[in-house]
């Protein structure tokens, strides 16, 4: 996998643990939602810690785990699906202010639809980055000033943008 | 006009009887044509693969169809002005064939332009503030409206700043642009709907509260295709300034819990059906109730910035009645006709609605030329102060014509092959593309409406006739509104041949009804002696005043099924 | 695998201006009447196969074979309406379809 960041390719800091493997105590893995008790109850407060969840997840039972969670990935299984973006605003309505990851088929157009609705971070397959470039993911994100809807995050809103010129 | 719409000069010849883009507007529509630009550069090369690049070439209305590559362009709420149409008809020279297609959810559609000169279009279309952006694709698509705005008699409240705003507002949603399935929006404001909005994922019908204050009845779930359903209100009254959040709050539920592993399962309407219209009003409002309000403080004041651009054109005062109109009708029969069934009144004394019908005899139910367009918009500039409407019956509406000029009008639109006068007849017929142009399509559509129209060309007996909708659709998705059509016909394939199934029944106002089937289908052979037969009946029985639709819910279904049952041959067969 | 009942085309639409082709021995053509006819499942699938190469090499899209007759000339003639209606057009514009133009040679 390929991680964006600010619109570059970047190391990804944590690791995707599979589900056969031991919880390290240093944490800093991602595991996936059947292993989070585990993980909760193996790993001391404060280590880093991140969870990957379906687009289908529950927020409000994830919720009381915020605290203990410094990463929460959402799975994107297809390009056409776009629950995840709903699930990313419900996490972050919900108070969720670590790493919010979108992961899987997302293309470089949807970018700013992952930003906007709270993501930080977009984790796609080699096989996309392959064919779309640092430079691709750049320009989408950059192919807009401001967007009409307000209350979503990383761009102003023109809704909003009028206001201030008219007042 | 605020204090903002002063730092955007007005532009010479500019109506200003609807929405003018300002910057914000212009600059966002001119980054979609660069993104669509780089986004067809990347498909050529390779970095998107076509899975990839369909659902975005989609959000930007372009269709892979039988033929060639079909785009479909935006016309907000129907509404148009010389200078777009002009610049339609430019386009389909430059780039297609000489003409375009007028289609039920009021926007225009070419069906031969080449991928490689989509982004130019694009732009062509951007220059007088136009687009084609979601009138395809799992989005939320083109918000409809009355084709009448602004000018009914029958008008409450004028829809289309309504329009404006869900369209602003939906345009390039980051949240909802990847839905289970489309979403079309429609306004009412009118006692009798124009717009169909009890057969839209929202309808929204324009209303006030007991103090008066402005607000929605809104409706969700209604929708056409595979299985028909009629809208059921989830909020009796929902003030003006909530519209924006609510919907959200109706579309967050939709995009989580729309299915998605079925195509034919994935509406909203299907949502409503499975979950229960009590258990999905109930998660609706409490989506509404956990949203954080707080971005929405202002749309209020947004709403009237945008109100303020459908301001009425400058109207002379004019009496009521037109002696000149009256006695040119007398004079002559031809105009009279026209006047009859193409002139609706209007809300202003002295003027009248025209709609002119692009339903010629034999025709292709709502194309145009690019000659008929310019003529179109040489009309609207001659007679109605340069504006004209799409409406969903794929006629063009000139809203604002004095009735002192319907005549000469009529004789404008008589030399340009555009003064049919059949509006809302037996050949105002509704018809999708069907298996002639759309991959989608199980049957051929148009030839039907063609057999139709010429089997009814008469002009008296149409009159005599009166009131009745034919809607033709070409495959089991329903573009042609066959459930809604007073006779409805559907295009399907049967034992290798392509074959006409009749519904009755069909109402597409607030009355809503979905219509029933006849009985198995017929040969296209058949489809115009069918519709005779039924005709035939309806005529022998109906009572002074009654519509096609009126006699048939007095008479019954099952007597229609009889006069269609024939003697001496395999008579099951409809 | 299924009986092959009648011998098949291969037709995909053009990625760059939508229009319909036909897979030939020696590539796609417009014409219907040039297009390699397969007589068996095997000669089916190398079609299919090299259809779908073609696909993944950005030049066409929507690649599928369709059953054909053969005509008294030799030619194949789609079986289906639907397939019958790609190959001559609008049957309402015959103005605008295919059979307005001269047939082409293999591109």
């Amino acid at each position: 996998m390929a991680l964006i960041s600010d619109g570059k390719f970047v190391e990804d800091a944590w690791r995707r643990l599979a589900d056969e493997e031991a919880i390290p105590p240093s944490g800093k893995c991602v595991v996936s939602l059947g292993r989070l008790d585990e993980a909760l109850s193996t790993l001391a407060p404060g280590t880093p810690l991140g969870v990957l969840i379906a687009n289908t997840a529950d927020p409000a039972a994830l919720q009381p785990h915020f605290a203990r969670l410094a990463l929460i990935a959402i799975a994107f299984p297809a390009t056409g699906d776009g629950r995840g973006f709903s699930l990313a605003r419900l996490i972050r309505r919900l108070g969720f202010t670590g790493e919010l990851r979108a992961s899987g088929r997302l293309v470089a157009d949807q970018a700013t639809h992952a930003l906007r609705c709270g993501f930080d971070t977009i984790e796609i397959p080699a096989e996309i980055a392959g064919r779309q470039d640092a430079a691709q993911w750049r320009g989408a994100i950059d192919a807009y000033g401001a967007f009409y809807q307000q209350g979503y995050a990383n761009r102003a809103a023109i809704l909003a943008e009028r206001r201030k010129t008219s007042s | 006009m605020n204090a903002h719409d002063q730092n955007h000069a007005a532009r010479p010849n500019a109506p200003t009887t609807t929405y003018l883009y300002d910057s914000y507007d212009a600059a966002f529509v001119k980054a979609r044509v660069e993104e669509f630009r780089t986004q067809v550069a990347r498909r050529l090369d390779g970095s998107l693969t076509e899975d990839e690049f369909r659902p975005l070439r989609l959000m930007n209305g372009l269709y892979l169809q039988l033929h060639a590559y079909m785009l479909r362009v935006a016309i907000p709420y129907g509404t148009l002005t010389a200078r777009q149409m002009r610049r339609l008809a430019d386009i389909a020279d430059k780039w297609d064939k000489g003409y375009g297609h007028f289609t039920t959810r009021q926007n225009l559609q070419y069906n031969w332009p080449k991928l490689v000169d989509v982004p130019d279009i694009l732009g062509a279309l951007a220059e007088v503030e136009m687009h084609a952006i979601q009138t395809s694709g799992n989005c939320i698509r083109n918000v409809t409206a009355d084709q009448f705005a602004g000018v009914a008699t029958d008008e409450y409240e004028d829809p289309r700043p309504t329009a404006e705003f869900l369209r602003q507002w939906s345009s390039l949603h980051p949240e909802f642009s990847f839905l289970p399935r489309k979403f079309k929006i429609a306004v009412t404001g009118a006692a009798h709907d124009r717009a169909a909005i009890k057969f839209h994922d929202i309808g929204l019908r324009l209303r006030a509260d007991d103090a008066g204050a402005p607000g929605y009845e809104v409706i969700v779930g209604g929708g056409l295709g595979r299985s028909p359903f009629v809208g059921k209100t989830v909020r009796d009254f929902l003030p003006r300034a909530d519209l924006l959040a609510f919907l959200e709050a109706i579309l967050r539920v939709y995009n989580r819990f729309g299915r998605r592993d079925n195509k034919y399962k994935a509406r909203i309407k299907i949502l409503v059906h499975e979950t229960g219209l009590d258990e999905l009003k109930a998660q609706i409002e409490a989506e509404f109730a956990a949203m954080d309000r707080a971005p929405f403080a202002y749309d209020a004041e947004e709403f009237a910035r945008i109100a303020g651009f459908f301001a009425p054109p400058p109207y002379e005062v004019l009496p009521a009645g037109s002696p000149a109109l009256e006695q040119a009708r007398r004079d002559d029969p031809a105009f009279d006709a026209f006047a009859a069934s193409n002139v609706a009144p209007h809300k202003v004394p002295g003027y009248a609605i025209v709609t002119v019908s692009l339903k010629p005899e034999g025709g292709i139910p709502g194309d145009a030329t690019s000659e008929q367009m310019r003529i179109l918009a040489a009309a609207s500039e001659r007679f109605g102060f340069g504006e004209l409407r799409v409406s969903h019956a794929q006629n063009i509406v000139l809203p604002h014509v004095k009735q002192d000029e319907l005549q000469a009008l009529w004789r404008m639109l008589a030399a340009a092959g555009l003064a049919t006068p059949n509006v809302g007849l037996i050949t105002d017929i509704i018809s999708c593309p069907g298996l002639d142009y759309c991959a989608l399509a199980t049957a051929r559509s148009i030839p039907i409406a063609q057999a139709i129209s010429r089997r009814f060309a008469d002009v008296d007996r149409q009159r005599e006739i009166g009131e009745l909708g034919i809607k033709i659709s070409g495959c089991i998705n329903a573009c042609g509104h066959h459930h809604i059509g007073a006779i409805g016909i559907l295009g399907l394939e049967k034992r290798g041949q392509e074959s006409y199934q009749i519904t009755l029944g069909g109402d597409p106002t607030l009355q809503a009804s979905i219509g029933e089937l006849l009985g198995p289908g017929v040969g296209a052979e058949l489809v115009a002696d069918t519709i005779e037969r039924l005709v035939d009946l309806y005529l022998a029985e109906r009572r002074p005043g009654e519509r096609f639709i009126d006699a048939w819910r007095r008479i019954g279904h099952a007597r229609f099924k009889e006069a269609l049952a024939r003697e001496g041959e395999h008579g099951a067969d409809i | 695998m299924a009986a092959f009942k009648h011998p098949q085309i291969l037709l995909a639409s053009d990625l760059r201006d939508g229009e319909v082709l036909f897979l030939a021995e020696t590539g796609w053509v417009r014409d219907h009447r040039l297009a390699q006819v397969a007589r068996d499942a095997a000669a089916a699938a190398a079609l299919e196969s090299r259809g779908k190469a073609e696909l993944a090499a950005n030049k066409v899209v929507d690649v599928y074979l369709a059953d054909v007759e053969i005509d008294a000339g030799g030619a194949p003639q789609p079986l289906h309406y639907r397939e019958k209606a790609r190959v001559v057009g609008p049957s309402v514009r015959r103005d605008l379809g295919k059979q307005a133009r001269e047939p082409e040679e293999a591109r």
